[in-house]
């Protein structure tokens, strides 16, 4: 089954007077219709800019550089024109940010930036526009929807703001859905129903999903498929199982542990030392080098990333088999 | 919402009564209106009897009470010269000078808010850099200045080396219509060339204010999330632009042209006499050179009233365009 | 013998805050466009005894006959080329200009110099002493800058009469708020700031705090808000001399030639306006360029 997003070799570099920030370099996965994959990595991975690169909404002076390809049921978007973007964008591809409350005109009602979604992409009446927000509305499991419908976004919770940005998303049936860090705003409990509904969401209808995230901890009871983002490349990326239980690249492991659960109670919670490196110098070899505890001599040339184990992909020249 | 309304208008009452009483003492102190009116030649019994029919004998203090006596039933006295009721003339040129403002207002928007977001979307084209090169100019050469080149270009100039260029009216108000009791000049077609220089004019300084705050404000807002969101949802460029930028630059916007409003009517002054335009600011001018007080008293009471009223309609506008101003008030 | 290609050069020494707003100043044309034009309107008014052709203010000197005489024709007895042209009462205008350039300059500049001292003192008190001080000033500052300043002028000066120092009087009075409301606005940032404390437990008296320590860092902000006002106020005090109200005739600033060729507009010598009104937009403009880009640069941001 030919796979719903493939990305090959994806570069995104930003040009400021400063030099050339390298925020995506080189990263290639593919998503499958109706699966569910986790983009997990720190600030400053390239996990944001990976998303909004699927979307082509990189803006000047960051460009996607040639040799890029990012495929959507097989056509070319590095190379569409605008207006075929702009209508894949919100139709195909739909995209939920992270704090809702940004995402949202403030001064415009809900009704009317639900309307000019649906209106952008087909040619309905606003009457017609109405219903189908109002019944997006209630499949993200908004009740009273009409009241909310003529509401401005301040009025509603965080929770309630990122139903309707989701329901925004749902409204054309994407192939496609891009998530970045849509809970991170949100506390707990509403979290946990927010990633549930999303589950439900991709598994009724066939949508693909990728899950941005530094939170190790979401994904893992949420994706199909685990990538691990380091410094702008992916550095680990397999099944979720894999990547939890035997992670094979000493960033992944670190992550992991410094997760605190039951396990862990009552010891030191594990720290990976140093900081991520600036964008603008990236260290010659693996990216990871200076931090990693296992470095050795020919960690000074980057590895590739390899398929270590069956569907088990890591970038690092001491994976144990 | 209604307290606070009754709580501005009471400031206003204040306001006027304070400064009708400076103004009052102040023309009291200098100048003899008396001298302005009779012949040199006069003799002094004539020139007292001028004066006891003007009430101008009497002790300072009582003029004033007499003045707020008739002052609180409208009656601000007749004008030393005109021998009208100077409320009245203030009345009968008011229509002239709102009409001058507000075409003025309708340019400086029409004008200054495409200009400015469009400098706001292009910040590096050389359009936009001219554009706010010409609203430095804009704001800083003075109103009558620019009021003397126009007349200068499009009244003697151009149409005397191009003959086919239409000559525009240098001075003077255009053929009026009676609307509601009030005669406008803007339903003319000869209105509209009497009024085109003037309100152009009155326009620059405004309209280059509302480029700069609409260049601002449009930088402020193109990188905000929920414009990146309108692109993610599939959007065109002219609605984002259209409406989800421009609903947020209204608000300022309207802010400050409102506040303005009041400099403009202000600044009117001087259009007023560089074009011959029959307004109150004209009047005013000829009033203080001719040391007319009732006239300039009235100006003043009318002016400040105005202001304070320009000020709340501003803050209800505000909170019309606003809805998280309206509803927060709603629930305070 | 060393060879000096050898020898490692030395780092550039660091710019002082000061070389480096000169420095990015200087990369607007523009601002130095604006710079060159204050530059000439400078020298004209600095110098303009010694540079005019002839003293308009001589009425010995002035031959009616030559009166309203078109720009480049030559005077009746042949000594003296009118550049610009002559005015009603035949003065040459280029004269005329540069004098009045003087003034304007004069009036504008000492008229801001001196509001800008009030205001100072203003607000670094208000800012300063706090409580109800501040309030009380602040009530002040606000309701005059609510009223518009040609309006406050113009009753002002119909009350004082004509002459340059009341002319200055109502213009200091019209401009000090602004100068106040921002000092303060500075002098309130500086305040909460760490070196005002340190200040304090050296236990150095209130005014040398507020003079030697406070002042200095909000001279950038004033400065930029000083440059727009000189303009703001060459352009008020033209304005009111164009309407009547502001300097007399016997010491005619920009202003008042234009008024005085208003007259003449309509009937053909449109240069007894006209060339009055090109100087004092090269003044005004040179200004206001300049002043704008000087904003950007002198911004706190970009110093720190």
């Amino acid at each position: 089954m030919r796979a719903t997003l493939s990305v090959k070799n994806l570069r995104t570099h930003f040009f400021t007077k400063e030099g050339v920030a390298k925020a995506v370099d080189g990263v290639d996965f593919d998503v499958a219709p109706g699966e569910i994959l986790g983009l997990v990595g720190e600030s400053g991975s390239g996990k944001t800019v990976t998303g909004f690169s699927i979307l082509g909404l990189i803006d000047p002076p960051g460009r996607i550089v040639e040799g890029s390809s990012i495929r959507l049921n097989g056509e070319e978007l590095t190379t569409a024109k605008a207006e075929r973007l702009r209508s894949i964008r919100g139709a195909e591809i739909a995209m939920i940010f992270q704090d809702p409350m940004m995402t949202l005109n403030p001064v415009l009602r809900v009704d009317t930036q639900m309307i000019e979604t649906v209106q952008a992409h087909l040619e309905v009446s606003r009457a017609d526009a109405l219903a189908r927000s109002r019944a997006a509305l209630v499949q993200v499991g908004i009740a009273s929807p009409d009241e909310r419908l003529r509401a401005y976004p301040h009025q509603f919770s965080g929770g309630m703001r990122q139903r309707v940005a989701i329901a925004i998303a749902l409204l054309h049936r994407p192939k496609l859905i891009v998530a970045d860090e849509p809970t991170t705003a949100l506390d707990v409990t509403i979290q946990g129903q927010i990633l549930f509904e999303a589950q439900r969401l991709c598994r009724e209808s066939g949508t693909a999903m990728i899950w941005v995230t530094h939170d190790l901890a979401v994904v893992a009871g949420l994706a199909d498929r685990i990538a691990v983002m380091y410094a702008g490349r992916i550095v680990e990326m397999g099944r979720t199982a894999d990547v939890i239980e035997r992670p094979m690249h000493p960033y992944t492991k670190g992550l992991i542990g410094s997760v605190p659960s039951q396990n862990t109670r009552g010891h030191r919670l594990a720290q990976i030392p140093g900081m991520t490196p600036s964008l603008l110098k990236l260290p010659a070899g693996c990216t990871f080098k200076a931090r990693c505890p296992i470095a050795i001599g020919t960690c000074a040339t980057m590895p590739a990333l390899e398929e270590h184990r069956p569907g088990h992909w890591a970038r690092c020249w001491r994976v144990a088999t | 919402m209604l307290v606070y309304i009754i709580r501005r208008l009471m400031q206003a009452v204040l306001v006027m009564v304070v400064m009708s009483a400076l103004v009052f003492a102040g023309i009291y102190l200098i100048g003899d209106p008396v001298a302005m009116m009779i012949s040199p030649d006069a003799s002094d019994v004539e020139r007292d009897a001028v004066r006891a029919a003007l009430g101008l004998d009497q002790p300072m203090w009582r003029q004033y009470l007499v003045f707020v006596n008739a002052a609180v039933h409208g009656d601000f006295g007749k004008s030393f010269l005109a021998g009208q009721p100077a409320m009245g003339l203030i009345f009968e040129r008011l229509p002239a000078t709102l009409e001058l403002a507000f075409a003025s207002l309708v340019i400086s928007l029409a004008l200054g808010l495409p200009m400015g977001v469009y400098a706001g979307l292009r910040p590096k084209s050389i359009g936009a850099k001219t554009i706010m090169t010409g609203s430095i100019l804009g704001f800083s050469l003075p109103n009558f200045w620019v009021g003397l080149m126009l007349i200068m270009t499009f009244a003697v100039l151009l149409p005397d080396l191009l003959p086919w260029w239409p000559r525009l009216p240098a001075s003077g108000r255009g053929a009026t219509v009676d609307l509601l009791g009030l005669k406008l000049s803007l339903f003319t077609a000869d209105g509209w060339r009497h009024l085109l220089l003037p309100a152009i004019t009155l326009s620059l300084y405004k309209g280059a204010l509302i480029v700069r705050l609409a260049r601002a404000t449009a930088r402020e807002v193109l990188p905000m999330d929920y414009v990146k969101f309108a692109r993610a949802k599939g959007l065109s460029e002219s609605r984002i632009v259209g409406v989800h930028v421009l609903k947020n630059i209204m608000i300022p916007i309207a802010t400050v042209s409102g506040l303005e409003f009041g400099q403009t009517v202000a600044f009117a002054v001087v259009t007023e006499t560089v074009f011959s335009w029959p307004g109150v600011g004209k009047l005013l001018i000829d009033s203080i050179l001719l040391l007319d007080r009732p006239v300039v008293v009235a100006y003043l009471v009318v002016i400040v009233f105005f202001f304070v009223a320009l000020n709340l309609a501003v803050d209800l506008l505000y909170s019309v365009l606003d809805p998280r101003v309206r509803l927060e008030s709603r629930a305070s | 013998m060393t060879d000096a290609a050898l020898e490692p050069a030395l780092p550039p020494p660091p710019q002082t805050p000061f070389r480096r707003v000169i420095s990015d100043f200087c990369e607007s044309k523009l601002a130095l466009f604006g710079l060159f034009l204050v530059a000439i309107a400078l020298f004209i008014a600095l110098f303009a005894p010694l540079i005019s052709p002839q003293n308009p203010f001589d009425i010995a000197g002035l031959d009616l006959l030559d009166a309203k005489s078109p720009p480049g024709s030559v005077s009746g007895d042949g000594k003296m080329t009118y550049w610009l042209g002559t005015d009603g009462q035949a003065r040459d205008m280029m004269s005329a200009i540069f004098y009045g350039m003087r003034i304007s300059l004069f009036v504008g500049f000492t008229s801001v110099v001196a509001a800008l001292i009030i205001g100072i003192v203003v607000g670094l008190v208000a800012a300063y002493a706090g409580g109800r001080i501040d309030a009380l000033l602040m009530r002040i500052v606000d309701i005059m800058l609510s009223f518009p300043a040609i309006l406050v002028a113009l009753i002002l000066l119909s009350l004082l009469g004509k002459g340059i120092d009341k002319v200055l009087v109502a213009l200091i009075l019209v401009q000090w708020a602004y100068f106040g409301r921002a000092a303060r606005s500075a002098a309130l940032v500086e305040r909460n700031k760490e070196y005002v404390e340190a200040a304090a437990c050296l236990a150095l008296p209130a005014y040398r705090i507020v003079f030697r320590h406070i002042l200095p860092n909000c001279l950038p902000s004033l400065i930029v808000i000083a440059t727009i006002t000189l303009a703001r106020a060459i352009a008020l005090e033209a304005t009111l001399s164009f309407l009547g109200v502001g300097v007399p005739v016997t010491q005619p600033s920009l202003g008042m030639l234009i008024s005085n060729g208003f007259e003449f507009l309509m009937s053909g010598s449109y240069w007894i306006s006209f060339f009055p009104g090109i100087a004092l937009a090269i003044a005004i403009v040179g200004i206001n360029l300049a002043g704008d880009h000087l904003r950007d640069v002198l911004n706190p941001r970009n110093l720190r």
